[in-house]
C-alpha cells in the first residue's frame, strides 16, 4: 500500500559506507532519536554534533545493533551490519569499560584482531606485531606493556583508537574519542583521522568541542533528537542550524515523542 | 481441584493462625531493612550476614562460659543473659561483616561481591570450626536454624502469644526507626556524598541499618528459621521495586507482599503437595515444608509482579501494546475515510497512507470497534463514516497535519514523504492540548506544507 | 609529536618483559596439569574399598549450618596416641589413603575453581558460586521425586541427581540474568532473590521427598551438602573429569573470555555471540560449583570460586597470569587446609581449607606485588621522601645561590655554606616540623650536617645532590616551556613530579633536546642552567 519509502538522494547512496534509513530509536521509555535518515559521504571525516542528551552515542549504538532499534533500517556499503562487521571499526567511549582490568595496552589492542583470528585460535606472533604497529601508529608503542589502569585518559582513548584501527576497517564509528584527552592525544587522533581519510575511509565522529570542527572536520551532522541537518561544514555548519541544534525550542517535538514512546507506539 | 484444596483449607486450625500470624510478623520486620539493603545494592549482604552472625554467636557463647568458669557470673545470670551476650555476639559480628567488607573493597580495591564473598566464606569457616572444636557442647539444631522453631513454638497457648509479641515489637521498632530516619536512609541511600555534606553521615546510616538488619536477623532466625529470613528480606522488597518507583509506596507494598507470602505460603504447603503427589500415589504426602512454601510464594508474587505490574509489567505491557495497536489501526482508517471523501469532494493531491504492518486482526478488531461506536458504516461492501464519525476523522487528520507543519516549519532536512510518515506515526499521541498548542505555535494554520486543507478543532472542514 | 617523546622520556621501561615470561607460564600450566593428571592416576590405583565410611548423617548440612555433633571425621584412627609430629609426618607423607583421597580432591577443586572463578570475578559475578549453589538443591530433589514417581523405591541414582543439580543451578544462573535483562531488578537483587526462592523450593521438595517412604530420600541432604572429610574415590574421579573439562574449555576459549569480561559492548560489536560464551562460562562455573557441592559442600565450592582470584588479583596485571596463579592458589590452599586436618580429630576440613583462604587472602592483600596494600605504601613513602629530599636540597641551593660567584657555580662551593632553618620554612612555606623532620632524615644520609645553633649545610656529598637537583629541575621547567603548548600537565598522570623521577639518560636526551636553545648545556661540564623564573614566586 505504501509508496516506496526510500527518498532518491543522489548518486552515492549506493555506495554509501553507511546509510541510516527512519531510525527510530527509544531507552528507557524516552525517545532518543527520530526518523533519523542520513548518508554518510565515502572518504570524509564527519563530526556528529549535539548537545547532551540529543542521542549521538544512541545513533552510533544503534547502528551497530548494540540497542535495540524501534524502527528504521541501517545499512554499511549496502549491507546489513552483521554481514560486513569486519569493515567497521568502532571506537566506544573511555567509560565503557573498567580500566582496572588485569591486562596491558597492547594486549587491548589485540581483542581488536581477536575476530579475525577466530574461535579457539591462539595469538599468534604476527598477530602481536600487527597490534604493536597499531600501537606505534598511535604513538602509545613505549606503553604496550603498561597495565591500563596506570595510563592517562588520553593514552586509554589512544589504546582504544589502536584496537580499532587494527581491524584495518573502512568506516569508524568513533564515540567522544577527544573527552577528556590532553592536547598530545587531540593532536594525535587528528593526526589519525586525517590519515584515514587519505587512505580512503570514512570516520564518524561523536564530537562535542564545537570550535574545532571545522578545522577537524569535512562533514558535519547536527543532531537533537532528530537530524537538524548534515552536509559540507562550510554549508551547514552556520548559526542558524546551531541555533536550531542547541536552542532547545522544539518542546512540544520532545512532548509528543514522550508520550509516543510511553503509549508505546514508537 | 479447588474443591480439593479447599477441603484440605478446612482442617486450618488456630495453631495455622498463629503459625502464618508469626511468619508474617517475622517476614515484615525483615522487609523493612531489606528496601534500603535492595536500593544501596547490598541484597547479598543478608545472605553473608546469615552466615557470620554464627562465629559472633560461638565467640559470644565462649566467653560467656569463660566468664562463667572464672567465677565472675554465676550460673543463673548467665542462663538469664545467656541470650543477651548471644545477641551482641551476633550483632557484633555483623556489623564485623559489613566493615571488614568495606574496608577490603575500598583498601583492597577488590570489587564489592567479590570483597563480601571473601569476608563471609572467611568468617564463617572461622565460626564453623570454633563450633567444632570448642562448642561441641552448644546444642543448635540445623533443622531448628533452618527452619526455625515456630511449629514448636505455637502448640504451646502462652508461649505463642509471647513470641508473637515479641516478633511485633521487633517489628515495630523496626517501622518506628525507618519512620524516623525516613529522609535521612532516603538521602543517604540516594547519594550518599551529599548526605554526608549536608552533615548527615552516610557511614553511619548504613552501620546502623546492617546494625538492624544483623539484630531482626537474629531475632527472626530462632523463631522462623534463616530460609524464609533471606528470603524475605529481598524478594518482597523487588517485588514492591517492580511495582512502583516511590520510597513509601515500595516500603509499603513490601510489607504487603511479605504478610502476604506467608498466608499463601503456609496454605500453599497445606493444599498443593497433596493435591499433586497424592494423585501420583503417594498418599503419605500431605504437606510441605512451610518456611520454604513462603520462600517460593514470595518467588510467585515476585513473578506476578514482573508479568503484571501496571506500569513495568510484561503482559500489561503487552496488553497495552495491543489496545494501542488497536487504537492506531482505527484512527488509520478514520484518516483514510476522511482522506476519500475529501478527495471526492475536493480534488487534492492524494496522501499515501500504510498500515505500519498492522496484521489483519487488529485491523478487523479496530473496525468491529468504530461500528459498534457508530463511527462507520458498512454499505454495499466499503466503510463510509457517519456524522460523529466525520467529527473524530477530522480530529485525527487535524493532528496529522498540523504535526507535518509543525515539523516542516522546524526540520528542513526532512524529505516530503519522510515528513508524512514521521505524522502518520506521531498523530496518534497528539490530543487536543497538543493540537491547540500547535495551532498557537503556527499561528493557526489553513493548510499543511502539501497544500491541503486542515481540519478545524471541531471536525468541520477549514479552520 | 613532542607529546609522544615526553612520554618516552618519563617511562624508561620499554618492552621487555613479554617474552621471558611465557617458558614460566607453561611451566605453571605444566605444574598443574601434572597434579590433576597424577589425582587420576593415584585415585584409580588404589582399591576403592580401602575406606569407604557410611556418610553420617549428623555431618547433614554442616557445611551450610551449623551442626553441633563432631561428625565421625576421618580417621587417623590407626594411630590415635600418636604425637603432633608424627601426625604431621604422617599426613604430609600421604601416608593415609584417606587423607590421599581428600587432599586430592580438594586439590584439583581448588585447581580448577581457581580458574574458572577469575572469569567469574573479572565479570563482576563472585558470588554466582553461591547462587548456583543454593539453586542446586530443587534440581537434585525434582530428580530423585522423578525417579520415585517413575519406578517407586528405587535406589538413587547419581548421575540423575547430578544433571538435576547442574540443571537447576543453570537455570538459576539464567533467571538472575533474565530478572537484570528484563526487570528492573538489578544483579546483586536478582542473585539474592534466585537464591533465596529456588532455596526455599529446594527445601519444600526435599520436605515432600522425606515423606515418601522408601527411604532413599535419608541421605539426600548430605548428598546434596557433602563435607570435604568425607570424600570417596568417586568423587575425586568426578572433580578431576570436570576439572579437566572446565580447564580445557578455560584453555581454548581463554582469548573469547577474556574479552567478554574486559569489553562486553566491543565483543558484540564485532560479532561475537555474547549470550552463547556467556552461558558457556555460566555452565562451567555451575559444572565446578554442582561437582563440587556433593563432594566438598557448599561453602568450600563458594570460597574457592572466590578467595585463590581475588588473592592472585594483588600479585599480577596480567589476566593469563592471574588466571594461572588463582588456579596455583586454589591448589596451594586445599593442600594447606587439608593438612591440619587430617592431623586433628576434630578440625574440619572444609572449613579448615576455607580459613587458610582466607588468610591467603589476607596475605596476598597486604603483600601482593602488584596491588597489595604494603608495597603500595612503601612506595608510595619512598616517594614521598625522595620528593621531600629533593625539595628540600633544592631549596638549599637556592639559598646559597646568590651568595656564590656569578660565573659559573660550581659544586665545590657549594658545601659548608650554613643556612638557618628559619630560611628554610620561610622559603618553602613548609611547615617548620616537616622541614625538621627533612633535614633530620638527610643528615641521617649523610647529605646534611647540623651546623651551629639552627644553622644546616650542606656536606659535599649532599652539595653534588643538590646541585643535581636544582639543575633537574631547572631542566626539566625549560624543558615544559619550551614545548609548554603540549599540555603537559596532562600527559602523565605524575607529569608535575616528573622531575624527581628523571633517570641519567632521560636528562642526558633533555639536555641534547636543550641544548639548541641554551647552548651553556653542551659544554662537557654539567653546568647549571639559569631559572627561567625569578625565583622567590617558586611553589613548590
Amino acid at each position: 500500500m505504501s509508496e516506496p519509502t526510500r527518498p532518491a538522494t543522489g548518486e552515492h547512496s549506493a555506495i554509501s559506507p553507511l546509510s541510516i534509513h527512519d531510525l527510530t530509536v527509544a531507552y528507557h521509555r524516552r525517545p532518543v532519536l527520530w526518523d533519523i535518515d542520513y548518508d554518510a559521504p565515502a572518504g570524509k571525516l564527519v563530526a556528529i554534533v549535539g548537545p547532551n542528551g540529543s542521542g549521538k552515542t544512541t545513533l552510533i549504538k544503534a547502528c551497530l545493533e548494540l540497542v535495540p532499534r524501534a524502527s528504521g533500517e541501517v545499512r554499511f556499503f549496502g549491507q546489513p551490519y552483521r554481514q560486513v562487521r569486519h569493515r567497521v571499526g568502532y571506537v566506544p567511549q573511555r567509560e565503557s569499560v573498567d580500566w582496572e582490568f588485569p591486562i596491558n595496552a597492547l594486549q587491548v589492542v589485540e581483542m581488536g584482531l581477536y575476530r579475525q583470528i577466530g574461535w579457539f585460535r591462539r595469538i599468534r606472533k604476527q598477530h602481536r606485531e600487527q597490534a604493536m604497529e597499531a600501537l606505534k601508529r598511535v604513538g602509545m608503542a613505549e606503553f604496550a606493556t603498561r597495565q591500563i589502569s596506570q595510563l592517562s585518559g588520553g593514552q586509554q582513548q589512544r589504546v582504544f583508537l589502536a584496537r580499532a584501527l587494527v581491524q584495518d576497517a573502512d568506516i569508524y564509528l568513533m564515540d567522544e574519542p577527544f573527552v577528556g584527552v590532553d592536547a598530545a592525544t587531540e593532536r594525535a587522533i587528528v593526526q589519525l583521522l586525517r590519515e584515514l581519510r587519505a587512505r580512503g575511509k570514512t570516520a564518524l565522529v561523536v564530537h562535542h568541542d564545537l570550535q574545532t570542527v571545522p578545522e577537524y572536520f569535512d562533514h558535519v551532522l547536527l543532531l537533537n533528537m532528530r537530524l537538524v541537518a548534515q552536509g559540507p561544514v562550510s554549508e551547514v555548519f552556520t548559526e542558524e542550524n546551531l541555533r536550531r541544534t542547541y536552542g532547545g525550542k522544539l518542546a512540544l517535538l520532545d512532548r509528543v515523542g514522550q508520550k509516543m514512546v510511553q503509549g508505546g507506539g514508537a | 481441584m479447588i474443591g480439593e484444596a479447599a477441603r484440605l483449607l478446612s482442617d486450618w486450625s488456630t495453631v495455622d493462625t498463629w503459625i502464618v500470624l508469626i511468619a508474617a510478623l517475622a517476614a515484615m520486620a525483615c522487609a523493612l531493612p531489606g528496601v534500603y539493603l535492595l536500593l544501596r545494592r547490598q541484597s547479598m549482604l543478608g545472605d553473608a550476614l546469615s552466615h557470620t552472625v554464627l562465629p559472633g554467636i560461638v565467640l559470644a557463647f565462649l566467653a560467656s562460659q569463660s566468664l562463667r568458669s572464672v567465677g565472675w557470673l554465676d550460673s543463673r545470670t548467665l542462663h538469664a543473659a545467656q541470650h543477651a551476650i548471644l545477641f551482641g555476639g551476633a550483632l557484633i559480628s555483623g556489623l564485623l561483616t559489613a566493615l571488614l567488607t568495606q574496608w577490603v573493597q575500598r583498601r583492597g580495591r577488590v570489587e564489592a561481591s567479590a570483597a563480601l564473598g571473601v569476608v563471609y566464606t572467611s568468617l564463617f569457616a572461622l565460626g564453623l570450626l570454633l563450633l567444632r572444636l570448642w562448642a561441641d557442647n552448644v546444642h543448635i539444631d540445623p533443622d531448628c536454624v533452618l527452619f526455625g522453631a515456630v511449629e514448636n513454638i505455637v502448640i504451646s497457648a502462652e508461649q505463642r502469644a509471647s513470641v508473637a509479641w515479641f516478633t511485633a515489637t521487633v517489628l515495630g521498632l523496626n517501622l518506628l526507626l525507618m519512620l524516623l530516619f525516613y529522609k535521612e536512609l532516603r538521602i543517604s541511600t540516594f547519594d550518599p556524598a551529599l548526605a554526608t555534606s549536608l552533615g548527615i553521615p552516610a557511614q553511619w546510616m548504613q552501620l546502623g541499618l546492617v546494625a538492624v538488619t544483623a539484630a531482626t536477623l537474629v531475632t527472626a532466625f530462632e523463631i522462623v528459621g534463616s530460609i524464609l529470613v533471606v528470603a524475605m528480606l529481598i524478594v518482597p522488597a523487588a517485588t514492591a521495586r517492580l511495582c512502583t518507583d516511590r520510597l513509601g509506596t515500595m516500603i509499603a507494598m513490601s510489607l504487603a507482599v511479605a504478610a502476604a507470602s506467608a498466608v499463601l505460603g503456609h496454605a500453599a504447603a497445606l493444599t498443593l503437595p497433596a493435591l499433586i503427589f497424592q494423585p501420583l500415589g503417594f498418599d503419605e504426602v500431605r504437606d510441605a515444608n512451610t518456611a520454604g512454601m513462603m520462600a517460593v510464594a514470595a518467588g510467585g508474587l515476585l513473578v506476578l509482579a514482573a508479568l503484571l505490574s501496571p506500569r513495568y509489567g510484561w503482559i500489561s505491557r503487552a496488553l497495552h501494546q495491543m489496545r494501542l495497536s488497536i487504537r492506531i489501526a482505527a484512527e488509520d482508517l478514520l484518516g483514510r475515510l476522511y482522506r476519500q471523501a475529501e478527495e471526492q469532494s475536493r480534488p487534492q493531491e492524494a496522501e499515501v497512507i500504510d498500515h505500519l504492518g498492522q496484521p489483519l486482526l487488529i485491523r478487523w478488531l479496530a473496525a468491529q470497534g468504530l461500528k459498534r461506536k457508530g463511527y462507520v458504516r458498512r454499505v454495499q461492501g466499503h466503510w463510509l463514516l457517519t456524522d460523529r464519525g466525520h467529527q473524530a476523522a477530522a480530529r485525527v487528520v487535524r493532528a496529522h497535519r498540523l504535526w507535518e507543519s509543525y515539523l516542516a516549519a522546524h526540520q528542513q532536512e526532512l524529505p516530503d514523504d519522510q515528513l508524512h510518515f514521521s505524522a502518520h506515526r506521531a498523530e496518534h499521541f497528539i490530543d487536543r492540548n497538543l493540537q491547540a498548542e500547535l495551532a498557537k505555535e503556527l499561528q493557526r494554520p489553513a493548510q499543511d506544507p502539501h497544500g491541503r486543507d486542515i481540519p478545524g478543532e471541531n471536525g468541520n472542514g477549514g479552520s | 609529536m613532542s607529546g609522544r617523546r615526553v612520554g618516552c622520556l618519563s617511562h624508561g621501561a620499554g618492552v621487555h618483559t613479554r617474552t621471558m615470561q611465557r617458558p614460566r607460564l607453561l611451566a605453571l600450566a605444566a605444574v598443574l596439569a601434572v597434579i590433576i593428571g597424577g589425582a587420576l592416576l593415584v585415585v584409580l590405583s588404589q582399591p576403592t574399598t580401602a575406606w569407604a565410611g557410611p556418610r553420617s548423617a549428623s555431618a547433614l548440612l554442616a557445611q551450610v549450618e551449623p551442626v553441633p555433633a563432631a561428625a565421625p571425621h576421618m580417621p587417623p584412627a590407626a594411630v590415635p596416641t600418636a604425637t603432633l609430629w608424627q601426625r604431621f609426618v604422617r599426613a604430609i607423607t600421604l601416608r593415609d589413603y584417606h587423607t590421599r583421597v581428600v587432599l586430592l580432591g580438594t586439590l584439583v577443586l581448588g585447581i580448577a575453581s581457581g580458574v574458572v572463578g577469575t572469569f567469574m570475578l573479572l565479570r563482576k559475578r563472585a558470588l554466582i558460586g553461591d547462587v548456583v549453589g543454593h539453586a542446586a538443591l530443587p534440581g537434585v530433589c525434582l530428580a530423585f521425586l522423578l525417579q520415585q514417581i517413575w519406578q517407586p523405591g528405587s535406589e538413587r541414582s547419581l548421575p540423575m541427581l547430578i544433571a538435576g543439580a547442574w540443571l537447576a543451578a543453570l537455570a538459576g544462573a539464567g533467571c538472575t540474568v533474565a530478572l537484570r535483562r528484563w526487570t528492573r531488578i538489578r544483579d546483586d537483587a536478582a542473585q539474592a532473590v534466585v537464591l533465596s526462592v529456588f532455596f526455599g523450593a529446594g527445601v519444600v521438595l526435599l520436605s515432600i521427598a522425606q515423606r515418601i517412604p522408601t527411604g532413599s530420600a535419608a541421605g539426600l541432604q548430605n548428598w546434596i551438602y557433602g563435607q570435604a572429610g568425607l570424600m570417596l574415590a568417586s568423587d575425586v574421579e568426578l572433580i578431576t573429569a570436570a576439572a579437566i573439562l572446565g580447564l580445557v574449555s578455560c584453555g581454548l576459549l581463554f582469548k573469547e573470555f577474556s574479552l567478554l569480561a574486559f569489553d562486553e559492548k566491543f565483543a558484540a560489536a564485532q560479532g561475537w555471540p555474547v549470550l552463547l560464551l556467556d552461558l558457556l562460562l555460566m555452565g562451567l562455573v555451575v559444572m565446578v560449583a554442582v561437582i563440587g557441592l556433593q563432594a566438598v559442600g557448599l561453602l568450600l565450592v563458594v570460597a574457592l570460586l572466590i578467595l585463590p582470584p581475588a588473592a592472585a588479583r594483588f600479585w599480577t596485571d596480567h589476566l593469563l597470569r592471574m588466571t594461572l596463579l588463582a588456579g596455583a592458589i586454589g591448589g596451594v590452599t586445599a593442600f594447606l587446609g587439608v593438612l591440619p586436618s587430617a592431623m586433628l580429630a576434630r578440625w574440619a576440613t572444609g572449613p579448615s581449607i576455607v580459613l587458610v583462604g582466607g588468610m591467603v587472602f589476607g596475605f596476598s592483600l597486604l603483600f601482593g606485588t602488584q596491588r597489595g596494600l604494603l608495597p603500595r605504601y612503601w612506595l608510595q613513602r619512598e616517594v614521598r621522601r625522595r620528593v621531600g629530599r629533593a625539595d628540600l636540597l633544592r631549596a638549599m641551593y637556592e639559598l646559597i645561590e646568590p651568595a656564590l660567584p656569578d660565573d659559573a657555580p660550581q659544586v665545590t662551593s657549594l658545601a659548608g655554606v650554613p643556612v638557618r632553618r628559619g630560611q628554610l620554612v620561610q622559603k618553602r612555606s613548609w611547615k617548620a616540623r616537616r622541614v625538621g623532620r627533612l633535614i633530620a632524615e638527610a643528615q641521617r644520609r649523610g647529605l646534611i650536617d647540623a651546623g651551629p645553633a639552627d644553622q644546616v649545610r650542606l656536606t659535599a656529598e649532599g652539595a653534588e645532590a643538590a646541585f643535581q637537583a636544582a639543575r633537574q629541575h631547572r631542566l626539566w621547567e625549560l624543558f615544559l616551556m619550551q614545548a609548554a603548548d603540549v599540555g603537559l600537565t596532562q600527559v602523565d598522570r605524575s607529569a608535575d613530579r616528573i622531575e624527581h623521577f628523571l633517570e641519567p639518560d632521560e636528562i642526558d636526551e633533555l639536555e641534547r633536546r636543550l641544548a639548541r636553545q641554551y647552548p651553556e648545556l653542551a659544554q662537557p661540564e654539567p653546568t647549571m642552567p639559569q631559572s627561567p623564573h625569578a625565583l622567590p614566586e617558586e611553589k613548590s
